[in-house]
């Protein structure tokens, strides 16, 4: 009995202790977009090797997550792939962006289809519904699957609106996470999805539009019109470490170093800038 | 005199640790019963926001067959209709236990009755070994094996309510298969020798006794599956195309409750309607499992050997 009593005790007084903070180090809390995931992770990993003692933990969750967190208040930084004017129930003014780099999205299809280059009315009228085999124009003999993915997912979000013109997209299969989409993608065969081009690997076959390559090169013109920005959003200015962390990530370091090599292109290469209405400014 | 008056008035040690041990099993049940409250209460204020709140019809949730929340249809409603998802759980589900009982059953008659040996030496681990297996395991095979089966020996694009049956009915199949073995093995051994000494050949026995008289603890295993299959997110997700349209047949993509559910909660901002919606789901699940939960009990009471 007392054995227990002791066991309780010490236990109670561990779970007391976890929820204090033990170690003296600082730490912030970035959460969003699992687009963002891979880029802000590295990101955070450099910047506490580089400043020993102040740490960043990073979370997935997709972009509504990181917006409605960050507006509550619940962590430092969000994420998103979205601008926070596009997403309902959000109050972009209280928020602070930092496009920190830009990520292009290419339509991708099955090996089999015969498929490589599409115009961007045709693309329109698979997601539609009104194409339904890839022979009608020019592949093989085979109906056409669609893989979306989930409502409300920044990619699907992205490529909706620069592709599908307001028109509306017809109900298909809807998939989770990138990694699915590629798989699904790579094994079914006359799947067709998109993907940011990061993920893009030899197991699925991508698609130019219109005779345009979705090539990094292409996007810093707007040649490809299918990115967008990669957003970390504040809660007000950033101040302390959360503003040392984004500096960090905005560096030239970072920018010329880390982020193309994961696959993001630099904000500061962009040769165009876009706003929340999709208009090009200059 | 007076020292034996007061060792009797006052408490000995054991009976005080009796009561300090009482209380804390109390504070214990008083803590459980006040998570499964909160749960309930967090999980039906923010379903019920969906009615009350953004002003959705109920029939029009549970019996509309459009979901795109988010998006408003021609009479300027928001598309909110959950029927798509309620079929394809109830599909997936009745149909994985309608595959999986027979095997169940089968199993676990040839596991008490007809070689206890082998059954409690290689039959027993092997079944239990399969409760191990995390969801996502059985998801991949069903994604690398059984899509592609079903693709070429159905049509299709191989995404759907098959595959699904398919993956769930693996999962449950320890569940019930372990239950059913423990309503058979409850079944008092005097049914049996009665049985027997009556005349009965063993398959007699099994057949006409022993399977009846475990009949509630059969539907009690098949209930126990059923709710595991029901609430089952993970797995399914990843075989079943997850597409919001009411199915046309077993081969074409459908979705279930958890499936919309998981994959939506990520991408909505607490407090608008699209994610009151999902929570609007959560609460259709919570309640589903409430009442396989008291079908269980009901079946159970009935059951009772005495």
């Amino acid at each position: 009995m007392k054995k227990i009593l002791q066991l309780a005790l010490v236990l109670s007084g561990l779970l007391f202790l976890a929820g204090c903070k033990i170690d003296k180090g600082e730490s912030i809390t970035v959460v969003g977009s699992s687009a963002m995931q891979p880029l802000a992770e590295a990101a955070g990993n450099e910047f506490s090797s580089k400043n020993l003692g102040k740490f960043v933990n990073v979370q997935g969750g997709g972009s509504g997550t990181g917006l409605s967190q960050v507006q509550a208040g619940a962590v430092d930084i969000g994420n998103s792939d979205l601008f926070a004017e596009e997403k309902s129930g959000i109050d972009a003014s209280a928020l602070v962006s930092f496009k920190v780099a830009v990520v292009g999205i290419t339509p991708i299809v099955n090996q089999e289809v015969g498929v490589k280059d599409i115009s961007m009315d045709h693309l329109r009228a698979i997601f539609t519904g009104e194409l339904t085999n890839w022979k009608e124009i020019g592949g093989k003999d085979l109906p056409i699957v669609i893989i979306n993915r989930a409502t409300g997912s920044g990619t699907r979000a992205t490529f909706e609106r620069w592709v599908m013109n307001g028109e509306k997209t017809k109900k298909a299969q809807e998939q989770d996470s990138t990694g699915m989409v590629r798989q699904i993608v790579s094994t079914t065969p006359g799947a067709i999805s998109y993907l940011a081009f990061s993920y893009v690997t030899d197991e699925v076959q991508e698609l130019s539009i219109d005779g345009i390559a979705p090539k990094d090169e292409n996007v810093i013109t707007n040649k490809w019109p299918i990115w967008s920005y990669e957003h970390m959003y504040t809660k007000g200015e950033p101040t302390g470490l959360t503003k040392e962390y984004i500096d960090f990530v905005l560096s030239d370091e970072m920018q010329n170093g880390m982020i193309p090599k994961l696959g993001y292109i630099p904000v500061t290469q962009m040769e165009v800038e876009r706003d929340a209405n999709g208009e090009i400014v200059q | 005199m007076e020292e034996i008056q007061k060792s009797l008035l006052t408490k000995s040690k054991k009976a005080r640790l009796e009561q300090i041990g009482k209380a804390i099993s109390m504070l214990c049940i008083i803590f459980i019963v006040a998570v499964v409250a909160a749960i309930f209460y967090f999980v039906m204020s923010k379903g019920l926001a969906t009615f009350f709140k953004d002003g959705v019809n109920v029939f029009d949730f549970l019996f509309g067959t459009d979901w795109a929340p988010g998006t408003v249809g021609d009479d300027g409603k928001p598309l909110v209709g959950a029927l798509p998802m309620l079929v394809g759980s109830f599909l997936v589900t009745l149909l994985s236990a309608i595959v999986a009982t027979p095997f169940a059953i089968g199993a676990a008659v040839f596991m008490t009755e007809i070689s206890p040996n082998l059954g409690k030496k290689v039959l027993q681990p092997v079944i239990e070994l399969l409760v191990g297996i995390p969801s996502v395991v059985y998801g991949f095979i069903g994604l690398t094996i059984v899509v592609p089966a079903v693709r070429n020996v159905f049509g299709g694009s191989g995404f759907g309510i098959l595959a699904g049956t398919f993956v769930l009915f693996v999962m449950i199949l320890p569940t019930v298969t372990s239950m059913t073995v423990d309503s058979l093995n409850a079944v008092p051994r005097h049914y049996r020798e009665a049985s027997l000494a009556l005349g009965a050949t063993r398959w007699q026995t099994t057949y006409k006794v022993v399977l009846r008289a475990a009949i509630p603890g059969i539907l009690t295993a098949v209930v126990f599956g059923m709710a595991r299959a029901f609430g089952e997110a993970l797995a399914i997700q990843m075989v079943i195309g997850n597409a919001a349209i009411l199915p046309e047949n077993l081969t074409t993509p459908a979705s279930t409750l958890t499936s919309i559910l998981t994959m939506g909660i990520g991408n909505t901002i607490m407090g608008t309607l699209e994610n009151n919606v999902l929570w609007s789901l959560a609460l259709l699940l919570l309640l589903m499992s409430l009442f396989f939960n008291i079908i269980i009990r009901m079946i159970g009471k009935k059951g009772e050997f005495k």
